[in-house]
């Protein structure tokens, strides 16, 4: 059965020529890029040709760039820095839609001697921007608020939210795991002091993530070792995935035309369609400033496991906020910071496209779709036609 | 991803029996939306008193769709009183298992055959019966207690697993345990309460400490410690030997004396050295 994936917050594909650079160092130039001798030597200066392709990605200088395995490394890195370079500090503040990665963390030092405001948002997943201000105080160590959420795309005003905090002498720090290789990101123009990358989230593999630190900004290392990435994270590098990750990032200067075009379109028609076919259904989240690849939308009087289950019997892969497929009882913290009711909550699903999506799909997904719906909610007992 | 069982996937995706009885003799609602999922029970029994027709409606997962309709095949030819010895262990056998996140599912489907026999009966909507113990999904300690002996549960987990409860905030953890252990006959550690002291038990606890745990450990290094006063939660001591002279006597205090007495006697006990 052919898939169509339009789960692509979760992760990606790796994309063809990415995974055709990689394939060299594995056992071909498998040398160690810290080595003397010239054969490890010349992995190290692909290492280095990775780091600017990922800088002038976002408008980095290449030495503010590290890698490391996964975005939730660099959340908890940017974290961990910002407070143990701040000792006397010992207020955070985040918000209430974060990521896991950051909100668990936070959780984590809220039990473990530090203050953390989260921040709420309104119906439409905005941030509630006087709250954050009025929050901040001489004991605030950092902030760290999400580019854009993974689950309904809503993209925050990370460039006002900058000036402010910095403003105070705070440190700032993004999650822009889903909008880096969507939506323009500029460290030059949005003066954060740290940003995560995700490489899964945009063509590379899993198992490689980038953070952009700021020259000037105190540091801490999270994995102490050896002098790997200028002493700021030990470990042997994990070459091939760094290589394909410049490489995705080369690749992804290109797709954010495409994305903000194409994938839009098609976002947009597969979002319009459904919510002309099918009754009682809704768009989660502020449709003005969002992701163009996602959209979240949410299914009256029915459970979004089932839709899912449904869905993957016609090959349709995306994602839910409900209860059942959280992983706990409840439905989405997202969407319940948002105020989504429970009779919505249960039954969203999320569309998350990728340049690698065709017409045809979303066309196949649009027909599939209503008839699912329908069928469910003949089993339900809540809905009244 | 969840593994169903072959079965699962057939009771959801081609449910068998779903609908409504306009004219059942017995219906049976329980869940609601905001737990995510909901099951009303039709059933209607013909004169011999035998389950002659059962319906469902169900809003749920994959599971809670795949027990209503199995529920549903397992009920129709038989009399009220053999439904009733149907557990939700039977339900998910019948599907050949459940998940065990999921198991919640197959306990949906038995109470609302109780209630939908209660229903036909005449028996009143039984008021919840006991003390409501997880707040987030309003489920009682009677029916953790009977989900704990019936499907012989030994974890908060597995009650989360069966009735939801302990999903949520997780605030009644403790309450949960202490069920589960009283059923299987543990021992539950009577938590120490931060019993309200008199003065006097206060100094004599103090007292003791210091002679059995504290004095012995100064002695080795050649100092000693005395008592001078309590007042409130402020001990006052008096250190003597190499401990008066030592630099490091505030060290020493802070950070042995006052973490010793903090743990034997009261958390909020505070020490202050008196000068000699």
């Amino acid at each position: 059965m052919k898939v169509i994936y339009v789960d692509n917050n979760a992760t990606t594909k790796v994309a063809p020529e990415v995974l055709q650079e990689m394939l060299h160092y594995f056992s071909e130039f498998y040398g160690n890029p810290s080595s003397m001798h010239s054969f490890g030597g010349q992995v190290g200066l692909k290492l280095k040709e990775a780091r600017a392709k990922i800088a002038n990605l976002i408008g980095a200088e290449p030495d503010e760039i590290l890698f490391t395995s996964c975005g939730t490394e660099s959340d908890s890195t940017a974290i961990r820095a910002a407070i143990i370079s701040n000792p006397d500090k010992k207020h955070i503040i985040t918000s209430r839609v974060e990521h896991p990665a950051v909100k668990n963390l936070c959780e984590y030092l809220s039990k473990n001697g530090y203050r953390v405001t989260f921040v709420p948002v309104d119906r439409e997943g905005r941030l509630d921007l006087d709250f954050l201000y009025r929050n901040l105080s001489d004991d605030t160590a950092i902030v760290s608020t999400m580019w854009a959420n993974n689950e309904t795309g809503v993209i925050f005003p990370i460039e006002e939210i900058v000036q402010v905090v910095k403003e105070r002498g705070i440190v700032f720090h993004t999650d822009a795991v889903q909008a880096v290789g969507k939506v323009p990101v500029d460290v030059r123009k949005v003066e954060v002091d740290m940003l995560s990358i995700s490489g899964h989230k945009i063509h590379a593999p899993k198992g490689v993530g980038s953070l952009y630190i700021r020259k000037g900004t105190k540091y801490s290392p999270f994995l102490i070792g050896g002098h790997q990435e200028k002493g700021r994270r030990g470990g042997t590098e994990n070459v091939a995935s760094i290589i394909g990750l410049g490489k995705a990032g080369e690749l992804a200067i290109d797709n954010i035309g495409k994305e903000s075009v194409r994938v839009k379109y098609l976002r947009d028609k597969l979002e319009n369609e459904i919510l002309k076919r099918i009754p009682n259904s809704m768009v989660n989240g502020d449709r003005e400033n969002r992701l163009p690849n996602t959209t979240n939308i949410s299914f009256e009087f029915v459970e979004g496991e089932a839709i899912l289950l449904m869905m993957d019997e016609f090959g349709i892969c995306a994602s839910s906020g409900s209860a059942c497929t959280s992983g706990s009882l409840e439905p989405s913290h997202v969407l319940r910071a948002m105020g989504v009711p429970f009779t919505a909550a249960h039954g969203s699903i999320r569309f998350s496209l990728s340049v690698y999506n065709t017409e045809e799909e979303i066309d196949y997904i649009i027909e599939k779709l209503p008839p699912i719906i329908t069928r469910l909610r003949e089993l339900s007992p809540f809905w009244k036609a | 991803m969840w593994e169903y069982t072959d079965k699962v996937k057939d009771h959801f995706l081609n449910p068998r029996n779903a609908g409504e009885i306009e004219d059942a003799d017995g219906v049976g609602e329980v869940g609601s939306l905001a737990c995510g999922d909901a099951l009303t029970l039709y059933f209607k029994l013909d004169e011999n008193k035998r389950i002659k027709d059962a319906k469902f409606q169900t809003f749920g997962c994959a599971s809670a769709i795949a027990s209503s309709s199995a529920l549903t095949e397992m009920i129709k030819g038989l009399t009220l009183e053999e439904a009733k010895k149907i557990t939700n262990e039977d339900i998910a056998d019948f599907l050949g298992g459940l998940p065990k996140e999921k198991m919640h599912c197959s306990v949906m489907g038995r109470d609302a055959l109780e209630k939908a026999i209660a229903n036909y009966l005449g028996e009143e909507e039984k008021r919840v019966e006991g003390e409501i113990v997880c707040e987030c999904f309003g489920v009682t300690d009677q029916e953790i207690e009977r989900v704990v002996r019936e499907n012989n549960l030994s974890t908060i987990e597995d009650v989360t697993d069966y009735v939801k409860a302990g999903g949520g905030c997780g605030s009644c953890h403790e309450k949960i345990q202490e069920i589960i252990d009283s059923i299987l006959g543990r021992e539950h550690p009577v938590k120490k309460k931060p019993a309200k002291l008199t003065n006097i038990q206060k100094i004599r606890m103090i007292e003791e400490t210091l002679e059995r745990e504290i004095k012995p450990a100064l002695k080795k290094d050649g100092g000693d410690i005395e008592l001078i006063d309590v007042d409130g939660n402020t001990v006052f001591v008096r250190l003597h030997g190499m401990c008066a002279t030592c630099s490091k006597s505030q060290v020493t205090l802070k950070h042995y004396v006052e973490t010793k007495l903090r743990e034997l006697v009261f958390p909020e006990l505070e020490v202050e050295e008196v000068q000699q």
